[in-house]
């Protein structure tokens, strides 16, 4: 009986798809980044050249028949070299969005849903690390205890949590206020129950957009941090550390830093495509 | 709302199609100097973006030609007593500080007291160390400045007395920590004595303007002696932290004279600028360090000549670093004086016979196939190093299988891993201080502390080194550095790899230009010419 | 509005303490020290060094002795720039780093918010696509990539514009352009979006349906409520410019401050970095604090009182 008068009436994630699967740009684009990531997975193990190998007759050359993305001033295959680093760049988004929105969620959640006093105490917190120039903090920790990736993607999680716990605690005080939340609360459902029922559920439609959107932002930083020379370390590589590379010697051998530059600049864009994809069709007012 | 930003904007494009590059003056010289100095005060600085600045606002006894060559310079004339440890010096009467004030013996006893009291805290103070009781006033052993070797007999004659004779005493007082001092502006101002308006030296340009990170800008001193023979009317020094930003900057012609060449473009610069690019010996050896205090490198020579034999250092020149660098098969550079250059007895081998020895010898060490060596080589943070370090990598993996990984630090705390001896291989190098043998060979000694960064211990190196600083025959003293090289290249604690180049660019119009092996270009011997 | 001003003025106070105890520690925990090098320094000379820079002090005697100094306007000297002090190096840098930040600013949110309302107004048309597609360029393509291509092509190639260097207005064209790059392009989707949103709101309709002509309608009503999201957005843009300004900065030879944070970080210049940091700091809250007081202008809902 509960259950009846509770359920929505149609599932708000089937719109959603629906919605999602009329917009061009957003399922061009999630080929595309498929196609990528798939690339990178397996790509390095099809190539045939390891990661690491030097080709002493082909120091810094351009593309040819052996190497079609040419190699750099080791003399390693670039292809390898451009799928491995995506490896790197695409788990490092992903992996530090996640510590975001761990962080960003739990936080945020708990200041809306929990209110009062806890709230106003949550959000100070976060008004003031807003205030501080993180960026700068992860630079030092970069350079002072080294370039380990675990620590590299903790730290950029960790930067960029903030605007997750905001968003999280608006929409959960909005949901608090819904009929359908209210309802449940004065039937007595345990408060358990509701976080888990409706709070959770409706709060994921703006998560993964912001998620979505967090991948490409943490992209670029790295790439930031490999221009400081502050990169992963080799002989692993990253697109970040790639472009570097290529931009110092860009004249000399532009294929250097032209094919790492499009598969970044390909992947921003897809995620960038796919997030405003995403925030369209979870917004039910644009239509 | 947006009008005022637009017309910002506006402006922007009207000045962008009005901008042209900045056109150079005649006779103004814009040089590339890698870095920010330290400081312009020559017992602070140590590096040598600061000493080609300080050379030009400074004289010391003896200066440095347009070749490097060593020429009078506040010092007129000198004689060395029979025994090599008196050196009197004949100031010139028309020396002046840029400020008229002649220059004295009293000023070089001044600056000499200040470089080596410990309360200056000059890091650089040891190029001192050959004048008498030095070292033990530095390190606190004797406070009082006065028991120092060094005594104005009158206003224009200077005597420094010295422990031992020093072949290259002379050659050292071109440094900077043995140029004088103008007491009276560094009484008045205190720590801000090296700025511009208060700076007064005795060289051939004075400081005119200093930005940080911006620019430095000397003009001519109307009082130097050799005035009427300096061209240039400015000399500006810029940091140039990024090679690549310095070679656009050449290429608009913003500077003259860079300080250095990005090693990816070096084929690119052949090809297109090869009349401006100039690369030749440099004192200086790059080489990797082995720790022998530890295993696998304590005790077990072989292992360390078969690392050694596998570098092919002839294909890791011509196509890595590919700047002309020297393949290094001796510890001491070419071009050393009063030295003859040794060799590890490889030298002469092609590289199969090299890698049939470094099978053998590794397999001598105890490895093999089913139980390779697994080594880590350190290196702090530069694009050559790397590249370095994974193509040598890849030589010992390929050849002896040996397991290889890569540990990349910052410079700091690659200083702090090589000092704690917590590394197995590190990436090292060396630049002379001064042209002779010992500023390269004193490094391993057994009590150099720090310096020695390999830990590297041999009683019979240690006395060689020892007797041939006492040493007043100079054929005896020789000898005996060479023997001590010698030795030091069959213990094998270090690699080395190869020997250093200068790389410049310079511009056509550039003129007094010489090429030299200390890399040393005073300024008041080049002009510009019109262009 | 002048007490809320001074309550949140307050209240910045305690940030500013915990970013200077972070850094502070931070910086100390590093490994390696300012006057490490490859030379030995004999212990005398090492000994009096920190005597001088009071490095032989406990941490936490350092620590309130560098509170008490910055209380009175003192950096304290710079360790690898030994010939000047930090407040020297911060007060000449920042106005260079000032005119580069600010006019950036300027030109991102000008031509952000410019591009992004035709892009709205004119939805699903051709200039849309282009000055999306543009935008999303900007945001894609990093601009230590952007920079090197424009020095090489207007300085290099065609000769326009200098390469390096801080002077004339010629020689802030390049930098600015590569810093606003990604702001212009993060201010166009931001200002596309909520003008969408705006357009379909009911004020709009209202002002429509009283026979206000469009172009009233739009300059009066629909900007001034779109560019809300983008105030908002001032801040991020601040942090994103000021970092962006490290490598700026550095490709450029520009001499402002940006330029010290990495060098000072690697040569544990302890005095600059911190300097460096607090500033920048400081300069976050400023903005912050002058947004949320524009704010009301923009919307009449927002009071502070």
């Amino acid at each position: 009986m509960t259950d009846l008068t509770l359920a929505p009436p149609r599932s708000p994630w089937r719109d959603a798809t629906t919605r999602l699967a009329r917009n061009r740009a957003a399922v061009v684009s999630a080929i595309i980044l498929g196609l990528i990531t798939l690339a990178c997975v397996f790509g390095p193990m099809l190539s045939g050249y390891e990661l690491d190998a030097i080709d002493w007759e082909k120091i810094q050359t351009p593309p040819d028949s052996d190497h079609w993305f040419g190699t750099d001033g080791n003399g390693r295959d670039l292809l390898v070299r451009v799928l491995t680093g995506g490896r790197i760049s695409l788990a490092l988004g992903i992996a530090a969005t996640m510590v975001a929105v761990l962080i960003g969620v739990t936080w945020g959640a708990l200041a809306g849903y929990l209110g009062g006093a806890i709230d106003a105490l949550l959000m100070r917190v976060v008004d003031v690390l807003y205030a501080l120039p993180f960026m700068f903090f992860v630079i030092l920790l970069m350079v002072f205890f080294g370039r380990d990736p675990i620590l590299m993607f903790v730290a950029l999680g960790a930067v960029s949590w903030l605007d997750m716990a905001r968003i999280v605690r608006g929409q959960t005080l909005s949901l608090k206020r819904q009929d359908f939340v209210r309802a449940a609360q004065a039937m007595g459902a345990p408060t358990s129950q509701i976080v888990r029922r409706h709070i959770v559920p409706n709060l994921m439609g703006p998560v993964v957009v912001f998620a979505t959107l967090t991948v490409p932002q943490v992209i670029l930083f790295e790439s930031f941090l490999s221009f400081l020379g502050l990169g992963v370390q080799e002989p692993m590589t990253s697109w970040g550390v790639l472009i570097s590379e290529g931009s110092q010697t860009m004249q000399a051998s532009p294929w250097m830093l032209l094919f790492p530059a499009v598969f970044l600049a390909t992947t921003l864009f897809c995620l960038n495509f796919i997030g405003d994809g995403l925030r369209d069709a979870l917004d039910p007012r644009d239509h | 709302m947006p009008i005022a930003p637009f017309r910002l904007f506006l402006a922007c494009l009207v000045a962008l199609a009005l901008g042209t590059g900045a056109a150079l003056a005649g006779g103004d010289l814009h040089v590339g100097n890698a870095a920010e100095p330290e400081s312009l005060d020559i017992h602070l600085s140590s590096g040598v973006a600061e000493a080609n600045i300080q050379r030009d606002l400074f004289e010391g006894l003896i200066a440095e030609g347009p070749d490097a060559g060593l020429i009078p310079g506040a010092a007129e004339s000198w004689e060395i007593s029979s025994d090599g440890t008196v050196y009197t010096f004949h100031l010139r009467e028309d020396g002046r500080w840029s400020n008229g004030d002649p220059v004295t013996a009293h000023d070089f006893v001044y600056a000499f007291h200040r470089g080596l009291d410990p309360a200056t805290a000059g890091s650089y103070a040891f190029i001192l160390y050959p004048v008498k009781n030095a070292e033990a006033v530095v390190n606190g052993e004797m406070l009082a400045l006065g028991n120092l070797g060094i005594t104005a007999l009158d206003d224009s004659t200077l005597e420094i007395t010295l422990n031992a004779p020093t072949a290259y005493f002379l050659d050292m007082l071109t440094h900077h920590m043995a140029f004088p001092l103008h007491r009276a502006s560094l009484e008045e101002h205190g720590s801000s004595w090296t700025r511009a308006g208060n700076l007064v030296g005795n060289g051939a340009f004075t400081l005119d303007e200093w930005v940080p990170q911006s620019h430095i800008k000397l003009v001519p001193n109307a009082y130097f002696h050799d005035a009427e023979n300096v061209a240039l009317d400015e000399v500006w020094y810029y940091p140039t932290e990024d090679e690549g930003q310095e070679l656009q900057r050449y290429r608009a012609d913003e500077l003259d004279i860079t300080y250095d060449i990005p090693a990816d473009q070096i084929e690119w610069i052949v090809e297109n600028l090869n009349d401006e690019y100039r690369n030749y010996p440099y004192l200086g050896v790059y080489y990797y360090g082995l720790n022998t205090t530890a295993v696998p490198f304590a005790d077990n020579i072989p292992l360390r000549q078969a690392l050694s034999l596998a570098i092919n250092r002839e294909i890791l020149t011509q196509r890595i670093t590919r700047a002309g660098e020297i393949p290094a098969y001796s510890f001491v550079p070419p071009g050393v004086a009063f030295y003859q250059q040794q060799s590890m007895d490889f030298e002469g081998w092609d590289q199969s016979a090299r890698n049939d020895a470094a099978r053998a010898l590794y397999a001598e060490a105890g490895y093999g196939e089913d139980n390779p060596l697994e080594i880590e080589i350190l290196y702090n943070t530069s694009d050559n190093h790397k590249k370095i370090a994974i193509a040598i990598g890849a030589m010992w993996k390929q050849l002896l299988g040996v397991e290889v990984t890569l540990r990349n630090e910052e410079w700091k705390v690659y200083l702090a891993s090589r000092d704690e001896k917590t590394y197995q291989v590190v990436r090292s190098g060396w630049i002379g201080d001064y042209n002779d043998a010992n500023t390269f060979l004193d490094l391993f000694v057994s009590d150099a502390g720090i310096m020695n960064s390999t830990g590297y211990s041999n009683p019979a190196y240690d006395a060689l080194l020892e007797n041939a600083a006492l040493e007043t025959d100079m054929a005896n003293r020789q000898a005996m550095l060479e023997e001590a090289e010698r030795i030091f290249l069959s213990d094998g604690p270090v690699i080395p790899i190869y020997f250093y180049t200068t790389q410049h660019m310079i511009k056509p119009w550039v003129q007094g230009w010489v090429d030299n092996i200390k890399d040393v270009h005073p300024s008041r011997f080049l002009s510009v010419a019109e262009h | 509005m002048f007490s809320y001003a001074a309550r949140r003025l307050a209240s910045a106070v305690p940030t500013i303490l915990v970013v200077i105890t972070i850094a502070f520690f931070m910086i100390r925990l590093a490994p390696g020290g300012p006057f490490d090098q490859e030379r030995q320094v004999p212990p005398e000379v090492a000994a009096n060094l920190e005597r001088a820079y009071h490095l032989d002090e406990p941490l936490t005697a350092q620590f309130v002795r560098y509170l008490g100094n910055i209380l009175t306007g003192d950096f304290g000297p710079s360790f690898r720039y030994r010939d000047f002090g930090v407040s020297e190096l911060l007060a000449d840098g920042f106005p260079i780093s000032m005119q580069l930040g600010a006019s950036a600013m300027v030109l991102a949110v000008a031509i952000g918010f410019a591009a992004g309302s035709l892009a709205a107004l004119r939805r699903n048309t051709f200039s849309d696509m282009a000055v999306m597609g543009a935008a999303m360029t900007g945001i894609a393509v990093p601009n230590f990539v952007v920079a090197p291509i424009m020095t090489l092509v207007l300085g290099v190639w065609f000769a326009l514009l200098p390469v390096g260097g801080w002077g004339g207005i010629n020689h802030a064209i390049l930098p600015v352009l590569a810093l606003a790059l990604p702001q212009i392009a993060t201010i166009a989707r931001l200002t596309r979006g909520s003008m969408l949103e705006v357009l379909r709101a009911d004020f709009i309709r209202t002002a429509r349906a009283k026979g206000l002509s469009e172009r009233a309608t739009i300059t009066g009503h629909a900007m001034r409520a779109a560019a809300l999201p983008v105030l908002s957005y001032l801040g991020p843009a601040t942090a994103g410019i000021i970092t962006g300004s490290v490598v700026i900065e550095q490709i450029f030879g520009i001499p402002g401050i940006g330029r010290y944070f990495v060098q000072g970080a690697l040569n544990r210049d302890y005095t600059l970095v911190m300097g460096v940091v607090i500033f920048y700091a400081v300069l976050i809250i400023l903005l912050n604090l002058i947004v949320d007081l524009l704010y009301p202008l923009f919307d009449p809902r927002v009071r502070h009182d």
